[in-house]
């Protein structure tokens, strides 16, 4: 199978498979599992063709840029596609039991309409990732934030409608000033391929303008700080696979679109000062979404800010992978964090839900003695935030060390001072729940019964989150591939 | 089309997306929002318009055109969602509901 | 008040900000018009933005399709639709002029179709006047009983995107690419794209008018 073979079917598969889930609602679910298993064996075959032959690109109908559209496979895009595909393959299991645990019409409509619309969410993520065209992506972008919106708003209830709402102005709005942006580089270069911008790229006041139209939607809808105030009701109210999907995929996608922005298309513009009020804007981000987490009273609403704290982190790429010393280790680590992250987030999200099945509710004051009920998930749970605070040899303990040796390296010390409070209030809120979940209960209350295959996926997301540490090399030498920082990753502790 | 400005319409377009924006932040009522963001699409669309006859040549260029066309269709896809959602917030709001977070 | 005014304020700089970049474009933009006409003999359609739309960034056009989609599978999702309330069928002029206007609708957007490969016109444009039309159905409170076949209409609207996906695996069995059409073949493959396109694009158009999922089940 060639590259074009492999990205087609990563891109078609799961938009045939929504609108098959749509004409046919009884099978949503066999069309949500076959889907996947079709995605997964693709990103596999992309995965390798990436490594064994460098970065992989297509011209769908045959016409190059500028005038047609190229589909490219880097490093990056590969570790995005990967990160997706598992995540969503857990989501396709966790769900199977998941919305048929209520009997009523409701639920029954609410699973029928799930299927499809994830499958949409999965398509938008697959094509964005594998698109070098900045118009391509807006299309992306939107089939993503309707897809988002709307599997919010399935949960039905007032809280779900109304952040939805709020989600849908922000999501709109914010995809008109990218599109704005995107209008204004046509105008200017001519040209709207990711490759062929950065050949001809020079900095001027429309570029500028652009690209700063440009960030300002993406990081509107990464809910950066301090534009994240849509996202805490959005994604505790949502469903929990929901909740997953949006912490764990939709809001690293406009991300991933300012890395290749900011460092591929018009590096030239990244200067120093821009880079370090990314970082600031990071760094606020996680002191503020960790502080908060702290003192909320609803389980998923400590995950959802543990987001916005998390996403922070990821910002702190940008001054960490623009300097000269120890760039791909920032680069990587970054990235390494980013996948961390979603496993972990939604090992916690998955939790969560399973949490609110058997106790009927998420109020971490109530949830004593959830440990003799949930034993599997509570340890999921922990697992989850062993990796979220950064404990070796965790994933997240790989991205996080691989940053503050970068951090170290450039004497940004003050990003490193940061990122240890992060990991401190990280534990913080992680304990707090944990407390409450191993306390002793004198009377033990009559559960719901979980399904064992919502408990085992988020066991298993919560495993990977912790073993995946051991595959940091491997993704490091994934990410080379086409990467646009370069450099040694130093592993081992000293420092050149 | 040679040596004619059509600076003019992109200014109007930039124009339509600041009163749109400024509209879309400060209505309370949420149709008047939902117009206000089709006012800034609109706006998007005009200077996209305004730069492919700015492009020399015999015809406009149709790159941007095309663009505007794809826009379009999902600015029509966005306002039914959002029509859709605001009314069963409306609806949801005008009930009352037990049990209902915070 | 205070918010308002900071709100103004923003938006002001924001227009500033724009202007002086819109005015510091160059005044001849490079622009892909040359390159468009250049490739127009390949593309299998003589229109330049049908050229574009279907042959040299169709794969925009079919995430696109999709796009539509799944907009009309999330308005299902959120509510149930409703018949508009009208009067027009109190009104026998109305409804006379509706039963003439309605089949020279549904001929003119096949018209449009048709004439997409040459002249302005094409799926979308096409499908706006369908869609248009159905809107018009429904205020005339015609054809109420259409919207019991779910299974109809749900075929309808997948359609463009089922079509669409075929002819992609299609092509890419006989080319090798992605949307590569084969030598000379362009024009009858966009023709079959636009078609179901125009169909689907004008039920959900007219269904998203209707605003929501017609029956009373719940999927």
């Amino acid at each position: 199978m060639t590259s074009a073979w492999a990205m087609a079917w990563l891109i078609l598969s799961p938009l045939v498979g929504a609108a098959l889930a749509f004409a046919f609602p009884r099978l949503g679910r066999w069309l949500a599992l076959g889907t996947a298993g079709v995605v997964g064996l693709a990103v596999v075959r992309l995965m390798r063709l990436v490594f064994a032959g460098g970065v992989q690109t297509h011209r769908v109908s045959g016409w190059g840029a500028p005038l047609g559209i190229e589909l490219r496979a880097d490093g990056l895009s590969v570790l995005m596609l990967i990160v997706t595909a598992l995540i969503g393959v857990a989501i396709a299991l966790y769900s199977q039991r998941y919305f048929v645990s209520g009997h009523d019409d409701d639920a029954l409509h609410r699973e029928r309409y799930f299927w499809p619309l994830f499958l949409f969410l999965w398509t938008a993520l697959n094509a964005l990732y594998l698109s070098a065209d900045i118009f391509n992506l807006y299309v992306t972008l939107e089939m993503l934030g309707f897809a988002a919106v709307t599997l919010v708003a399935l949960a039905g209830t007032r809280a779900a409608l109304t952040a939805a709402l709020r989600y849908v102005f922000v999501s709109l709005s914010a995809s008109l000033f990218y599109l704005l942006g995107v209008g204004l580089v046509y105008g200017q270069c001519g040209t709207v391929d990711l490759p062929s911008l950065a050949a001809q790229a020079r900095p001027g006041p429309a570029l500028w303008v652009a690209l700063a139209l440009m960030t300002g939607g993406l990081v509107a809808k990464a809910a950066l700080f301090p534009l994240h105030g849509w996202l805490p009701p959005a994604h505790a109210n949502a469903p929990a696979p929901v909740s997953a999907l949006l912490s764990a995929l939709v809001v690293k996608a406009p991300f991933y679109i300012l890395l290749r922005l900011w460092f591929e298309a018009f590096p030239a513009l990244m200067t120093p000062a821009v880079a370090q009020v990314f970082g600031a804007l990071g760094a606020a981000a996680i002191l503020w979404g960790s502080v908060h987490a702290l003192f909320q009273p609803r389980l998923k609403l400590v995950i959802a800010y543990s987001t916005v704290a998390q996403l922070g982190y990821l910002f702190l790429l940008f001054p960490l992978a623009a300097a000269q010393e120890g760039g791909f280790m920032a680069w990587s680590g970054g990235l390494m964090l980013l996948g961390a992250h979603a496993c972990a987030k939604t090992a916690m999200f998955l939790t969560a839900g399973n949490i609110l099945h058997a106790a009927g509710h998420d109020r971490i004051e109530d949830l004593d003695g959830i440990t003799h009920i949930l034993p599997v998930s509570v340890f999921a749970f922990g697992l989850a935030g062993m990796s979220l605070i950064g404990l070796p040899p965790s994933s997240g303990f790989a991205g996080k060390w691989l940053l503050l040796n970068a951090a170290l390296a450039q004497g940004q010390w003050w990003w490193v001072a940061v990122m240890l409070l992060g990991s401190l209030l990280a534990a913080a809120y992680i304990v707090r729940m944990l407390a409450h979940a191993f306390t002793r209960v004198d009377e033990p209350k009559t559960p719901n019964p979980i399904p064992p295959v919502m408990e085992g996926t988020a066991l298993a997301l919560a495993l990977l989150a912790v073993v995946l540490g051991f595959a940091s090399p491997w993704a490091a030498e994934l990410l080379r591939v086409g990467a646009p920082v370069v450099g040694p990753i130093v592993m081992g502790g000293s420092v050149p | 089309m040679p040596d004619a400005d059509y600076r003019i319409y992109a200014l109007a377009g930039v124009a339509l997306f600041a009163i749109g924006f400024y509209s879309m932040l400060v209505q309370a009522h949420l149709l008047r929002r939902i117009m206000a963001l089709n006012v800034m699409g609109s706006g998007v669309f005009l200077v996209y318009i305004a730069l492919g006859a700015q492009t020399p040549g015999p015809i406009p260029d149709p790159v941007p055109h095309a663009m505007v066309l794809t826009g379009i269709v999902v600015s029509v896809c966005a306002t039914g969602l959002a029509l859709a959602l605001v009314d069963r917030v409306q609806a949801a709001a005008s009930e009352a509901e037990p049990g209902d977070d915070a | 008040m205070t918010s308002r005014v900071l709100v103004g304020v923003l938006s002001l700089a924001l227009l500033a900000a724009l202007g002086w970049a819109v005015l510091s474009l160059p005044l001849r933009p490079t622009g892909l018009t040359a390159a468009s006409l250049a490739k127009l003999s390949e593309s299998g359609v003589t229109n330049p933005v049908t050229a574009v739309l279907l042959n040299y960034r169709g794969y925009d056009t079919l995430l696109e399709v999709g796009v539509l989609l799944l907009a009309i599978v999330a308005v299902w999702s959120l509510r149930r639709g409703e018949w508009p309330a009208s009067h027009l069928h109190d009104r026998p002029l109305v409804m006379s002029l509706l039963r003439v206007v309605l089949p020279v609708l549904v001929l003119a957007a096949g018209y449009l179709l048709w004439i997409g490969a040459f002249a302005p016109g094409g799926a979308f444009q096409g499908g706006a006047l369908l869609g248009g039309a159905i809107v018009l159905v429904m205020l005339g409170g015609l054809a109420r009983r259409v919207l019991a076949f779910d299974r109809l209409l749900r075929a309808g609207l997948v359609l463009g995107v089922i079509v669409f996906a075929a002819v992609c695996a299609v092509t890419m069995l006989l080319t090798g690419g992605l949307l590569q059409f084969p030598a000379n073949t362009g024009g009858t493959w966009i023709m079959v794209i636009e078609s179901a396109a125009l169909v689907s694009i004008g039920l959900t158009l007219g269904l998203l008018y209707f605003g929501g999922r017609p029956n009373a089940h719940h999927a």
